[in-house]
């Protein structure tokens, strides 16, 4: 099937490729803020941040 | 998560117990999201016959569908979790609201591009003002301004019960997009698979539409897991922070160096 797209190959194509696009940044995007709030989060707790707070670690 | 009894999300509310759960979910959410959205791509390129009208044209529906449900879907995730803000103040509720707007929004507009992209060669434009596609793109705004208004407003629980008010008014837009296909003489074509009187559509077709719906669901799901618990661990963030300026303000008062 994939060899032959027929006369709209262009449209399909470009479909797909909004899909890889759109869902691949928002992939990133969601990883990289993980990361970087565990990185915040054990900076904090290694300087003993929340040492009064009384708040345990995640 | 979503549907669980209240017992079960009393449980849930406490956000360590959140953050202990979501690791041992994770990897079995993440393998079920892979395995299907490939079995489904492979049945929706190498399986699935062309449309006798659509043509090859019929691949963009294999994405463009599951996309318009996920972007409903999450819009009422988002409302449900705004009630619980409102109504039950869930400590997680605005948080899974919060965590929801970006992915729901991602599948808006992803529902809209493939749209436009099968309507330039089906319909002969990429865009019609017709109560679908415009309930559609008001769709996509609403997610937008949810998005803006959480960052315009810093302090979290102020901000969610803000977007909760908002959320819960533009879920008016909802059944509007379900059912604009029926109340209004529109291009785009009724539903043919969430219909009285079961789908329309060939098996052939119908099975990877299904699987694809359920993976891109499955991948939507960990997405909203994942941001979840960055959101929890930034709050955490945010409180430590003022609480070390604090230490440090009292220490410096003190006369102590910091």
């Amino acid at each position: 099937m994939m060899s032959d797209l027929g006369p709209h190959a262009g449209f399909i194509l470009a479909s797909y490729a909004a899909v890889v696009l759109v869902l691949g940044g928002l992939i990133l995007t969601v990883i990289l803020d993980h990361r970087a709030q565990k990185r915040a989060l054990a900076a904090l707790e290694q300087r003993g941040a929340g040492r009064r707070s009384g708040q345990a670690a995640p | 998560m979503y549907r669980g009894d209240m017992a079960s999300l009393i449980d849930l509310a406490n956000p360590t117990r959140f953050m202990r759960l979501s690791v041992v979910v994770l990897p079995w959410l993440t393998g079920m999201a892979v395995l299907l959205l490939a079995v489904g791509f492979y049945l929706a390129w190498f399986v699935a016959p062309a449309d006798y009208q659509q043509g090859e044209t019929i691949r963009i529906m294999f994405v463009h569908v599951p996309a318009a449900w996920l972007a409903l879907m999450f819009y009422t995730v988002m409302s449900i979790a705004a009630l619980g803000t409102l109504v039950w103040r869930h400590p997680l509720a605005d948080v899974a609201q919060k965590a929801a707007a970006p992915i729901g929004a991602c599948f808006a507009l992803i529902c809209l591009l493939t749209g436009a992209f099968w309507g330039k060669p089906m319909w002969g434009t990429y865009w019609v003002w017709d109560a679908r596609l415009t309930s559609v793109l008001v769709l996509l705004l609403i997610y937008l301004g949810i998005i803006a208004l959480w960052r315009a407003l810093d302090e979290p629980s102020r901000a969610g019960r803000m977007v909760a008010i908002l959320t819960l008014v533009g879920f008016v837009n909802v059944p509007i997009i379900k059912f604009s296909v029926d109340w209004w003489n529109t291009l785009h074509q009724p539903a043919s698979v969430l219909r009285m009187g079961g789908p329309t559509i060939h098996p052939s077709m119908l099975w990877p539409l299904l699987i694809l719906a359920v993976g891109f669901t499955c991948l939507a799901l960990v997405l909203h897991l994942v941001a979840m618990r960055a959101e929890i661990m930034r709050r955490r963030v945010r409180t430590l922070t003022i609480l070390e300026a604090e230490r440090l303000d009292r220490l410096a008062a003190q006369g102590v160096p910091a």
